[in-house]
């Protein structure tokens, strides 16, 4: 018996949304497995990984929290990864907002108006999209490979704030911790309700996925950066305008992923500190291409990322599982999605004889 | 002459292969007899790709049989079929372009190729006694494509051959070249080398091949004896029906010129390219201009800089106008807003876009036709556009949704000139319009570009096909080397000046001043 893969001619459409469905249940089985060869009750680890951390409202909106960073860094990714600009800075990106948003605030953390959370959130978006502009120009100008510039920028980005929060931005007051003075109030996110931390930012993730789904679906401009991205020559054939194309999409990538910094630094946390994010934007990518680089389907994959990081904690704390856990079901998601996208292009058949089959078969067919 | 009655060189016998969602071959049969020219005709997509394939032992049949000498054989893959005799020269060249001629034969042979002295010597000798001059020692980025053609065939012939299968031989060829080919492909045959010939050119089939087998469908339409046949008797075998296929069409006039290029020069960066030289040129209101010429003579390039895809800087803006506005360092949209629209010669990944719908392909182009307000895309526009596109030119297509890829060569071609033609254009800009697209579609397509030039466009057509050429258009000439020859009435133009223009026989014409 021999499974073999025939090509189908044309995308699945159906496959096209099974297939996230389908790596969801994969990952489940295996997770359940690899809780037995563990030695604990697979369906209760599920239960406290999966719907214990949100079956209470604090729950939620802790859920919330977590999504904010995360959606606001894939959707930004989705529009550089339309276009093929293969950003894998949005961790830096992120730091950079966080960052710069931090160093404005504690300047004016006497400043009692609305306006400095206002100019705060202004400076960290820029900043984001600031440290993206630089792999826009080295792309451009010199044609440097934008995913060696982006992780290169990310560790850049990272000593940057370790520096600051160690050395200008240390709060005198705080015995010598590596962490900035507390923000004023007028400088933090309203929170969304009485209970947990929730805040407003979630408002401006809604705003962001509402305007990266007319980008991309709507208008012009995103008909022009996915057309760039699939077929480069048709894009140059009828005069779009690459190298302003490759600014837009990496500057609003790195604007999103500034400002989902500059939220949890002016949200949740309250002040600048070392870990300002557990590798959101990382998981970004994989939240994007789950989402299948679509506002809505990134939406339902960024809450599912945000509970698979809330879970991870719970199961730490109360089963005594080590936190890699979270990291080893984002790995086995994205590992079982890639495998599940080829049955978009190829059918599964069960041969019941053994055939003899050339690589050759499926080349002349694509040919043909 | 073949003979007959002794035990045919190949035979096969009812041969099939399907592949998802095709029928490539449907139970062929097929005899080529010993020093037989054997002709196999077909149109795109009629299934001679796939049994070329399947005699080479590129990929095996899903049924039937296949006698060598007489002798069943299962052909695995193609060492065991040059093993057996059987040689074969591809479309598209496999040739190392930074390597010699020697060093290219060798690699080919393996331990056969024997000393770079002695193989040199084999090589001199075999294209010395086929008539085909090469030197071993050349590189073959040097060699003209007819050339390198000879490298592909001496390749073949290094061993003791039997079979020598050519894949549409003649497209990259000057009439002159494809008649020295055929005098080399007679040599063999005299010498008891069978040959199998895959071509759509009536014409040449005639002249060389002793007998024919046409596919269509995937299926055998008929054999036949092509000296015996009229041009009309194999079209008809060829399409099933040859009555709308014949057109002729009216020379004209044109108007005053749209399309001025005056001393346009252009340095290609690509040691391997070709770079342009001194190109004058001009293109009326209401006529056809065509363009011979062999592929890689600067084709490529020309179109790159009317298209705006490559564009010139400023000062020397006025080598390309359209009408009196300088348009050579402009980009392609502001090209198109003067009234340009443009027919590249890739269709898939140049003028569309694979893996996007037939309403985006058709607002790739026509963006500037009031279907976008405020940055927004007007879908329903888009939508009516791409099916009165659909309707007009005979697109067969499902629906406009249906991704560019998954339409055949003819029928996209046929919507990208729709595409272009609806934009009522000044100027149409076609690069080998019919290449790879059935007959019934390249009439359709011929007819459709006449019909724009006489609603009073300017139209320039380049093509490798001559006979396309001197069917649509008014005024011809060729490109060759990079430099452009006069252009010339094709009333008054014999086939034979063509080929010698496309050899490089010209004058480089003098510089006109310029006529606004």
């Amino acid at each position: 018996m021999l499974l073999s893969l025939e090509p189908r001619g044309r995308q699945s459409r159906l496959m096209l949304w099974c297939s996230p469905v389908l790596a969801a249940v994969l990952t489940l089985v295996c997770g359940s497995l690899l809780f037995i060869a563990l030695g604990h009750d697979p369906l209760k680890t599920l239960h406290t990984l999966l719907i214990a951390p949100v079956s209470d409202l604090y729950g939620v909106s802790e859920l919330l929290v977590k999504t904010l960073p995360i959606l606001l860094c894939a959707l930004g990714l989705a529009v550089a990864y339309q276009a093929r600009i293969w950003n894998i800075g949005a961790e830096g990106q992120l730091l950079l907002g966080a960052l710069a948003g931090s160093a404005l605030a504690v300047n004016i953390i006497d400043l009692q108006s609305r306006w400095a959370l206002v100019l705060i959130l202004l400076t960290g978006t820029f900043a984001g999209a600031a440290w993206a502009g630089l792999t826009a120009w080295l792309r451009t100008r010199f044609n440097a490979n934008e995913i060696l510039t982006s992780i290169m920028l990310n560790y850049i980005a990272l000593n940057l704030l370790l520096f600051c929060v160690h050395g200008p931005l240390k709060d005198p007051a705080g015995f010598n911790f590596p962490e900035s003075a507390m923000f004023s109030d007028a400088s933090r996110l309203p929170l969304l309700m009485e209970d947990g931390r929730a805040h407003i930012g979630v408002y401006f993730a809604l705003l962001a996925l509402v305007a990266v789904w007319v980008l991309l679906q709507k208008s012009f401009v995103g008909f022009q950066i996915k057309v760039l991205g699939l077929d480069k020559r048709a894009a140059g054939f009828v005069g779009f305008r690459e190298k302003r194309l490759i600014w837009l999409a990496l500057l609003i990538s790195g604007g999103l992923a500034g400002l989902a910094g500059v939220c949890e630094v002016t949200g949740p946390i309250g002040q600048l500190v070392p870990q300002v994010s557990p590798g959101y934007g990382y998981a970004a990518i994989t939240v994007a291409f789950l989402g299948r680089l679509n506002p809505i389907g990134i939406l339902f994959s960024s809450l599912l990322m945000a509970l698979l990081y809330i879970g991870g904690e719970s199961a730490q704390m109360t089963l005594n599982l080590p936190q890699a856990i979270t990291q080893l079901f984002q790995g086995m998601m994205l590992f079982f999605l890639l495998a599940c996208d080829v049955l978009i292009l190829y059918r599964p058949r069960l041969n019941l004889r053994w055939v003899r089959r050339t690589s050759t078969t499926a080349v002349t067919a694509g040919a043909l | 002459m073949p003979n007959p009655t002794s035990t045919p060189q190949l035979q096969l016998r009812q041969i099939s292969k399907r592949y998802p969602g095709c029928l490539a071959n449907d139970a062929i049969d097929l005899s080529i007899g010993r020093g037989e020219i054997h002709a196999l005709l077909g149109e795109n997509g009629a299934g001679k790709s796939t049994l070329m394939k399947i005699i080479y032992g590129v990929t095996q049949a899903d049924s039937g049989e296949m006698l060598w000498q007489g002798q069943p054989v299962i052909m695995r893959n193609p060492a065991q079929a040059r093993q057996l005799g059987i040689g074969m020269v591809f479309q598209h060249f496999s040739l190392f372009e930074t390597l010699s001629v020697a060093q290219n034969i060798a690699l080919a042979m393996g331990a056969a190729a024997g000393s770079p002295k002695q193989l040199e010597a084999k090589i001199r000798e075999v294209s010395r006694r086929y008539g085909m001059a090469l030197e071993p020692q050349r590189l073959v980025h040097s060699l003209s494509i007819g050339e390198r053609q000879r490298v592909e065939i001496v390749r073949c012939l290094m061993q003791d051959i039997r079979l020598l299968i050519l894949d549409e031989p003649t497209s990259v060829l000057t009439p002159q070249e494809a008649d020295e080919l055929f005098i080399t492909l007679r040599r063999l045959a005299a010498e008891g080398c069978s040959i199998l010939f895959i071509s759509h050119k009536l014409g040449e089939v005639r002249a060389l091949c002793h007998s024919a087998t046409v596919l269509r469908g995937g299926r055998v339409a008929g054999h036949c004896v092509p000296a015996d046949c009229t041009d009309r008797q194999l079209a008809q075998l060829m399409v099933g029906d040859a009555a709308t296929l014949i057109g002729d069409f009216t020379k004209v006039t044109g108007g005053a010129a749209f399309l001025q290029v005056n001393g346009l020069n252009w340095h290609n960066p690509d040691p391997f390219g070709c770079s342009l030289s001194d190109i004058d040129l001009q293109v009326r209101s209401g006529e056809i201009v065509g363009i011979a010429g062999v592929a890689g003579n600067g084709q490529d390039e020309l179109l790159a800089l009317l298209s705006g895809e490559q564009t010139l800087h400023r000062d020397t803006a006025k080598t390309i106008r359209f009408r009196e506005h300088a348009v050579a360092d402009q980009r392609p949209d502001a090209r198109r807003k003067l009234g340009l629209a443009f027919v590249p010669a890739e269709r898939l990944g140049h003028g569309a876009v694979p893996d996007m719908s037939l309403a985006d392909n058709a607002l790739l182009t026509a963006f500037q036709q009031g279907l976008v307000s405020h940055g927004l895309i007007e879908r329903g526009k888009v939508e009516a556009l791409a099916q009165t596109i659909i309707q007009r030119f005979g697109v067969k297509t499902p629906d406009t949704q249906t991704a560019a890829r998954s339409l055949s060569g003819g029928n996209l071609q046929k919507f990208i000139l729709g595409r272009e033609i609806l934009q009522q254009p000044k100027l149409l800009i076609a690069a080998h319009p019919t290449w790879g697209v059935d007959v019934g579609a390249a009439a359709t397509i011929h007819r459709a570009l006449i019909a724009l030039r006489d609603a009073g466009a300017a139209i320039l057509v380049i093509s490798e096909d001559l006979d396309e050429l001197f069917q649509i258009s008014d005024r011809l000439g060729a490109l060759c080397g990079g430099r452009l020859s006069a252009l010339q009435d094709t009333a008054q133009t014999r086939l034979s000046d063509v080929g010698g223009w496309m050899a490089g026989q010209f004058d480089t014409p003098q510089s006109q001043p310029a006529t606004v």
